[in-house]
């Protein structure tokens, strides 16, 4: 077998990082979100705004790091639309998620074309983090341990939020508000204001998921260019039943079908792009059919809490 | 039967502390309707305070302001004597006040302690193990048994609201509201609520039970509160209640709630039972009838109705009343047993069927299962002949018969609406009303159920019905009439059955008497 060669396994594995770590922010914000009983759908919306905005910052700073904080900004700008409506307002969930997304896309579209008309301007590669010893390992080494902070920083999030949601108030009361919000009103805590936390915490790490995709995946602002991953971050998050580490393998999972297109390319394997760009959705629908009869989501998902009604 | 009254006999009644919390003149409205009117109310450590009262008589309504949930439009709440709001649950809980609803207010994915900690400040760790022995204590002290670290999704319902006491207790609470807490329990663990009630109060707590129970209240009160349509229409004080042996404390109560009227105004113009002749055949008939998918089954239902009679159903509220009226009606499956209509085994037909076999059924849901709100009024007086001729011929609608229909029903049952296209959502209760009695008492009706006809009617939409059930009956059908309103079954019936958890605890002749019989069987002390 010709086609494995090291450089091929090289760039399989950087491109399932690159292309799972987006996946895997939006996975795990959307698993907050519902958790605490928001649908999300306005989340590919929340990635474009970062995606957008930590572009545009990283380009006008020519900084990364201030891009990713920008991509950031951009999510919970978006998220905070989100909070208004949905949760302080009691609007529907899906209706203002989906206007969310659609608003999104125009307004990026519209001030990426104003600022910069037709040009796509690079931005300059972005500086790594050597981790020494693991960065030697063959194949291994330089594919996932010599790469972009974000990436560690997203794989991280992974126990964190595992250790919030076992061992903190914190995480009870996330659950207790997706579950049975009524019982935690009752309890004295501020249903409202834990779910707008869940929210916002969703749209920022979603928006710093958009600015991983513009500033590292492309180097470049290109509009709708979250291209449904958002959405995958939807799926993923119902397949995890509320576990972080479920959300991180199936951003692998999902990162291996779309870094197999590019690495299929890549390899010079005659297969029509529009095929292999396919792929990860056919995955997604693949897995929904075998796991998606047993997800279990939070009882009150995507009712507005109102104290009081029934 | 329940045996009671380990009554706190050594609670200091003459030192005056004042009440924990004390209602003057609350009230709150809702549109359209006054849920409570003026009420005044003392909780006091040390007492179970019984609230009576039937569906929409404002129980829910005044628990949720002692809880925080709603504010009062008007009146003062008083705190150990004090002027303070109940603003939120929180303020409800720094004060002293846990509510136990009739449905679990526990997490059910989280486990017991896990929702014992959930009050919490949020940047807090949970001490389980802590919690879990601080639970144990609360639960030894009370003389309940419970699994800490058990997933509050396995328990059973009883086991919850246990868990919910020694949580409020874990708190501090020295009020303790049970929202109905009995209503969903089985005997067992009814009684041992009622038992852990006592204890609480033994120990100082002030305890309020809201049930639409008769014998419960009388078991486990020290006080007890009737409320009816919004406004509180008396009660028994301790003293009183400890005077009378609980058949009498249940007869005084009974008084109350179904309206201390002269008992003689209902029975005066009671129908003339002469002219119901009950050698003939009946036109409907119950053989022990079994329904067991509702809510409250229905065990062994056994009754006859004879052409021109109307047959009353009185019954505490949500005794299998309504799953009587849609088991006949055909909208719940029977489990065993027949039904017979005209000499016809109905219950394995349609309701379409049943319907042309000539039953009619006029639900209390109007807008909910009898119209819906949007359509127009015409097309709701046709809603269960759509596709029939004359009014639909071919599949396509008939506007002209439609509309003539529509003319002649507002005319001849004096529908106020603004146009025969209004949609019968924004008509008055009253008149949507009339749309389904139009409906319903249309064509060549045999047997005719009207389930609780006046409910939230105003007294000339009242009188309007029952001269319609009077006018069913004179036609020759067999009347049932469900009522939670006994001056009105007095009033309209030739007998009154009684329901009581789902079964018919009797049949009586509407005679004299007849009031103190019906309120024996609804008591549940003729058992």
């Amino acid at each position: 077998m010709t086609l494995f060669t090291d450089t091929f396994l090289i760039a399989l594995i950087a491109g399932i990082a690159a292309a799972g770590v987006p996946l895997l922010l939006a996975g795990l914000g959307e698993q907050l979100s519902e958790k605490a009983g928001v649908l999300n759908v306005g989340i590919e919306g929340m990635m474009l705004g970062g995606a957008y905005l930590g572009f545009y910052i990283a380009w006008a700073t020519e900084s990364t790091g201030l891009g990713f904080l920008g991509g950031i900004l951009g999510g919970l700008l978006v998220s905070s639309l989100m909070v208004l409506f949905c949760v302080r307002m009691g609007l529907n969930q899906i209706v203002i998620g989906i206007a969310l997304t659609l608003g999104a896309e125009g307004a990026t579209a519209l001030l990426h074309h104003v600022q910069f008309s037709r040009l796509y301007p690079r931005l300059s590669d972005v500086a790594t983090w050597r981790i020494p010893g693991l960065a030697d390992i063959p194949i291994i080494g330089p594919a996932l341990f010599d790469r972009e902070p974000v990436v560690y920083l997203a794989v991280a999030l992974v126990p964190i939020l595992v250790y919030v949601y076992r061992r903190t108030h914190l995480g009870l009361a996330v659950q207790a508000a997706g579950d049975k919000p009524a019982a935690l009103d009752s309890a004295g805590q501020n249903v409202l204001a834990i779910r707008s936390f869940a929210v916002l915490a969703c749209g920022g790490m979603v928006g710093l998921g958009g600015a991983f995709m513009s500033i590292v995946g492309a180097g470049v602002f290109v509009p709708f260019m979250t291209h449904g991953n958002g959405f995958i971050g939807i799926v993923l998050a119902m397949l995890a039943r509320g576990r972080p580490l479920w959300v991180l393998f199936g951003a692998v999972l999902f990162g291996a079908c779309l870094s197999a297109a590019t690495a299929l390319q890549v390899a010079g394997v005659a297969i029509p792009t529009d095929v292999v760009q396919m792929l990860p959705f056919v995955a997604v629908m693949l897995v929904l059919l075998i796991a998606g009869r047993n997800a279990k989501l939070p009882a009150a998902l995507g009712a507005a809490y109102v104290r009081g009604e029934r | 039967m329940l045996d009671a009254h380990p009554r706190a006999t050594d609670i200091p009644s003459g030192t005056e502390a004042p009440p924990i919390v004390t209602f003057e003149g609350v009230t709150k409205r809702y549109p359209g309707i006054i849920a409570n009117d003026s009420i005044d109310m003392e909780f006091r450590a040390g007492e179970v305070h019984v609230l009576l009262g039937e569906n929409g008589a404002g129980k829910s309504t005044l628990v949720s302001m002692l809880s925080g949930l709603q504010q009062p439009d008007d009146g003062r709440i008083l705190i150990d004597g004090v002027e303070k709001p109940i603003g939120s649950p929180g303020e409800a809980l720094e004060i002293g006040i846990s509510t136990v609803f009739q449905h679990s207010m526990l997490v059910p994915s989280l486990t017991l302690v896990e929702n014992a900690t959930l009050g919490r400040k949020w940047w807090q760790k949970p001490d389980r193990e802590g919690t879990a022995q601080v639970m144990n204590a609360a639960a030894e002290r009370i003389g309940v048994r419970l699994d800490p670290m058990a997933l509050t999704g396995d328990l059973s319902l009883g086991e919850r609201q246990q868990a919910e006491i020694t949580r409020a207790l874990m708190r501090g609470a020295r009020f303790l509201i049970l929202d109905e807490a009995t209503a969903m329990l089985t005997p067992d663990d009814a009684a041992r609520l009622g038992e852990l009630m006592r204890r609480l109060a033994a120990e100082g707590m002030a305890v309020v039970f809201i049930t639409h129970k008769l014998n419960e209240a009388v078991a486990y009160g020290d006080r007890v509160s009737v409320l009816r349509l919004g406004k509180k229409v008396g009660g028994l004080s301790p003293e009183e209640l400890k005077s009378l042996d609980p058949q009498e404390a249940t007869n005084a109560v009974v008084q109350l709630m179904f309206g201390t009227r002269e008992a003689s105004t209902g029975e005066r113009d009671r129908p003339d039972a002469t002219t119901v002749d009950r050698s003939a055949k009946p036109t409907l008939e119950l053989l022990a009838l079994y329904a067991k998918s509702g809510r409250v089954p229905l065990e062994n239902i056994e009754f006859k109705v004879w052409p021109g009679e109307i047959l009353g159903i009185a019954g505490i509220d949500g005794n299998g009343q309504k799953q009587l009226a849609s088991t006949i009606a055909g909208q719940a499956p029977v489990s065993d047993g027949r039904i017979i209509l005209d000499g016809a085994y109905i219950d394995k037909m349609t309701i379409g069927q049943r319907r042309e076999k000539g039953l009619r059924y006029v639900t209390d849901d109007r807008l909910g299962e009898g119209t819906v709100g949007t359509f127009p009024m015409s097309i709701n007086l046709l809603l269960k002949e759509i596709g029939q001729t004359p009014y639909w011929r071919g599949g396509i609608e008939q506007p002209e018969a439609i509309r003539e229909n529509a003319r002649q029903k507002v005319k001849e049952f004096d529908i106020r609406t603004p146009s025969i296209d209004t949609p019968v959502g924004k008509l008055s209760g009253g008149n949507i009303q009339k749309v389904l009695l139009a409906r319903e008492l249309a064509g060549a009706a045999r047997v005719v159920i009207f389930e609780k006809p006046t409910y939230g009617l105003d007294l000339a939409n009242i009188a309007a019905t029952k001269m319609r059930i009077r006018e069913a009956a004179q036609s020759g059908a067999a009347v049932i009439l469900i009522s939670t309103e006994l001056d009105e079954l007095l009033e309209l019936s030739h007998r009154i059955a009684v329901m009581d958890q789902g079964r018919v605890a009797g049949i009586v002749e509407n005679e004299d008497g007849a009031r103190h019989k019906i309120g024996a069987l609804m008591s549940g002390a003729e058992k």
